[in-house]
């Protein structure tokens, strides 16, 4: 793993005005993301850490400041950026082949060109044979599979994910999550995973940012320690019930002194 | 992790709740119950003697279709002419105009009055109107089918243009889409299913149109006949050409229920 700093954020604030008022998502977040790592953010629900992500990949503008990809600043659509959503987001009118070519429509780019990855993707997610299948024929973790061969298909750089496993059981997640750790490991992306599960944020991440309730700011930033390869069987071990057990409690402390201050 | 067969997804077989053993036994009681209401009707006509020139036997009705169908035929022609191209004319019309009215609601502002007033008022109050102007030709008939199509159409495709999902936008943006591409690939297939009611419906009210336009001034097309077999008293063919009309809406429906199987079949 480079030292190479991908993703920088710088102070990210965000205010949405609406019918009633404004509301503040973000209020001056940093975070730095280095090739090749794997880093979660993690928060209560609505404390802005989907605000982030969708800024990062340039759905909507920060109220101030900055955020940079390959020290190029964020200012639209990139195509080293892919974004797996949290409901598989798969067109219901195409098949999965279909909806795995969508994107490379969109870019007027040919996607035979990445047919070998496209295949290569496929088996890893297991949906071979389901080429021709209609979303609504598939599972909801089959659905949450093609969507991720459809963000990887043109071989972005950086992986955003906003909450990907949420719809999920949870033998379903643990599955994706093997999956998803299969393919960072093969591919060597640069992710960034936003949950609200801290024990699959410590299983997969090497560090992790905490955001406070709204407006989101920084909390901590925990470097896992935890050893690579990670079988799943790690997540029975003591230090990582350890580690989870310090997040947690940082996140409940700081919505105690949320909800003491209103 | 190993394939998962296709039986662990979460959305419920509905094919299998409509396979092709269940769709046998209702096509036979489909049919079975149509032919004991045309026996029964052939019955209580003839038993209570109610005169022909009221309500003949289905028996001498499906005669006169036969017998007369070379009349008939050409009338039948004329009225799905003027159906068609009035149809054409008006549908896209209106499916433009509501795809341009979702884009920009000002537009939208000005044009509902007016949409508003067409489709209030009764097409069969304007048709002589149309006559005078246009003269009795097949002209008016057209003007009038396209003025009962394009409100329907417009209305419904609208309703299917409104339609937002922001997570469909925000999947087309992240790819950089312009304008187009998301209203090409996104608002347009999201829209299909609603487009596809305004154009059954639109079929519908466009065939009403075509018959009431034709029984009010013309001397062709099959409501014209209708109000020449009437005033004729010869109900055998006056029921005819309401078979025939009656054929031609269901044929509309049956096409635009395959068009929805087949395009807006996504919607659950």
């Amino acid at each position: 793993m480079s030292n190479q700093q991908v993703i920088s954020v710088e102070q990210a604030s965000k205010t949405f005005s609406g019918a009633r008022g404004d509301v503040q998502a973000l209020d001056g977040f940093d975070m730095t993301v280095g090739e090749g790592e794997f880093v979660s953010i993690v928060g209560p629900s609505g404390c802005g850490k989907s605000t982030l992500l969708w800024a990062m990949a340039a759905l909507w503008s920060l109220s101030s400041g900055k955020i940079s990809i390959y020290d190029r600043e964020v200012d639209g659509p990139r195509r080293d950026v892919g974004m797996v959503f949290q409901e598989s987001n798969l067109l219901p009118w195409r098949n999965l082949l279909q909806n795995i070519r969508f994107p490379f429509e969109i870019m007027g780019e040919n996607p035979d060109d990445y047919a070998d990855r496209i295949q290569e993707l496929l088996t890893l997610t297991s949906l071979k044979g389901f080429e021709h299948h209609h979303p609504r024929e598939l599972s909801g973790g089959m659905q949450q599979r093609a969507s991720i061969v459809r963000a990887l298909a043109y071989d972005p750089a950086v992986l955003l994910t906003d909450e990907p496993f949420g719809a999920l059981d949870a033998f379903t997640r643990d599955e994706m999550n093997l999956m998803l750790l299969e393919i960072w490991e093969q591919s060597k992306k640069t992710i960034v995973f936003v949950t609200h599960q801290i024990p699959e944020a410590v299983y997969l991440s090497d560090r992790i940012y905490v955001m406070t309730p709204r407006p989101g700011r920084n909390a901590k930033v925990y470097d896992i320690d935890l050893p690579r390869p990670r079988p799943l069987s790690i997540t029975t071990e003591p230090h990582f019930f350890e580690i989870v057990g310090e997040i947690k409690q940082n996140i409940f402390d700081s919505v105690q002194e949320q909800t003491g201050e209103t | 992790m190993g394939q998962e067969p296709q039986n662990e997804n979460r959305t419920i077989n509905w094919s299998a709740l409509t396979s092709m053993d269940f769709a046998g036994t209702q096509i036979a009681i489909i049919l079975g119950i149509a032919i004991a209401v045309i026996s029964i009707s052939e019955i209580v006509v003839r038993v209570m003697e109610i005169p022909t020139y009221v309500f003949p036997p289905p028996s001498e009705i499906i005669k006169a279709l036969f017998k007369s169908f070379h009349l008939f035929w050409p009338h039948l022609l004329i009225t799905l002419q003027e159906l068609g191209l009035g149809y054409v004319i008006g549908a896209l019309i209106g499916i433009t105009l509501a795809a341009v009215i979702t884009q920009f609601p000002f537009v939208e502002k000005i044009v509902t009055p007016y949409i508003l007033i067409l489709v209030t008022t009764p097409m069969l109050a304007l048709v002589p109107l149309l006559i005078l102007k246009f003269g009795f030709g097949q002209t008016p008939r057209v003007i009038a089918v396209a003025l009962a199509v394009g409100p329907m159409a417009m209305i419904n495709s609208a309703t299917g243009f409104r339609r937002t999902d922001i997570p469909k936008l925000a999947l087309a943006k992240s790819y950089g889409a312009s304008t187009f591409q998301i209203f090409y690939k996104i608002r347009f297939p999201l829209a299909l299913p609603m487009i596809i009611v305004g154009l059954m419906v639109g079929g519908i009210f466009g065939l009403l149109t075509a018959i009431g336009a034709e029984m009010v001034g013309g001397g062709s097309g099959l409501g014209n006949r209708l109000v020449y077999y009437s005033s004729l008293a010869r109900m055998s063919n006056f029921f005819a050409v309401i078979i025939l009309i009656a054929a031609i809406g269901i044929s509309l429906y049956v096409i635009f229920y395959l068009i929805g199987k087949k395009w807006a079949n996504w919607e659950a």
